[in-house]
């Protein structure tokens, strides 16, 4: 059994918004609805990092948890989905998620929230598989078809990497050992901060000069 | 007082193996709270028709493909 996640390489995201457009394009995807999109820190000060997000698919989802009409569910492969039939459109898993994935399209003239829509990790929801009102609420069940979905699959750097986390964790430590260096983006110092007396975190942006890419 | 120490030891090492093994990450919701429509699991329908081991090779295959180390040799 896979757990579907994704991982964006922070060090291979060149913020060409290849992602986003792949997905809005499969999905088609309404103006004002973003499933995912590139966030940059420390836009224009050298050593910036750019990272894609959208539904994380979390393994206990805070949208899920909230949902005062209990429309999530979670598929046998971690992916979570949500039924466009229940959602009211209340707005709490947005405020929930750490991420901002739910995202609300303008239902009329004077700005109503519609149904909430975010990343399905390619994997439609409750209709028939690839049949037309699956893809009208959903979008393209691209998992049905054997496929990952298009954010992942159309990176031109390989970036962002979506499939099973065991999977895409041995793909990322091999990168990792190949640089020589990056594994410190993700872990104990990053999220906790630097040991007493050992200086700035690793992953601190001014610890990365621009050389060295790889 | 050396069957207390030997015991002792023997419950630690079998706590730490309890560190080996691993819990299903994936919530199982209980009938009743999901309120939605049920949904498919995504190899119940064609080209796959209820085949799971063929989607999964399939999956499988993708998911390395995104490996360039692997794609290059």
């Amino acid at each position: 059994m896979a757990r579907m996640k994704f991982l964006c390489d922070a060090e291979r995201c060149i913020e060409c918004n290849g992602c986003v457009t792949a997905c809005k394009q499969e999905h088609e995807i309404p103006w004002g609805v973003n499933r995912r999109r590139v966030v940059t820190i420390n836009d224009g000060v050298p050593g910036e990092r750019s990272i894609s997000v959208a539904c994380m698919h979390c393994s206990d989802a805070p949208c899920a948890a909230v949902c005062p009409v209990d429309c999530f569910y979670k598929t046998e492969d971690g992916v979570v989905l949500h039924d466009k039939d229940l959602c009211i459109g209340c707005g709490y898993c947005f405020y929930a998620c750490p991420f901002g994935a739910p995202q609300f399209p303008q239902a009329g003239a004077f700005g109503q929230r519609g149904k909430m829509d975010k990343c399905t990790f390619c994997a439609g929801g409750p209709e028939a598989d690839r049949s037309e009102a699956e893809f009208k609420k959903y979008g393209r069940n691209r998992l049905a078809e054997g496929k990952l979905p298009a954010c992942a699959e159309m990176c031109a750097t390989k970036a962002l990497l979506g499939g099973d986390g065991d999977v895409l964790a041995d793909i990322y430590r091999e990168r990792v050992t190949v640089r020589g260096r990056g594994g410190e983006v993700w872990g104990w110092a990053t999220a906790y901060g630097p040991a007493p007396g050992k200086g700035q975190a690793p992953a601190a942006p001014a610890q990365q000069p621009g050389g060295q890419k790889s | 007082m050396r069957k207390l120490l030997a015991a002792s030891l023997a419950v630690a090492f079998v706590a730490g193996l309890a560190a080996c093994g691993e819990r299903p990450q994936v919530v199982t919701y209980k009938q009743g709270t999901y309120q939605g429509k049920p949904d498919t699991q995504p190899w119940s329908n064609p080209p796959y028709n209820g085949n799971k081991e063929q989607w999964e090779q399939a999956i499988r295959t993708r998911m390395q493909s995104q490996n360039e180390y692997k794609r290059a040799s």
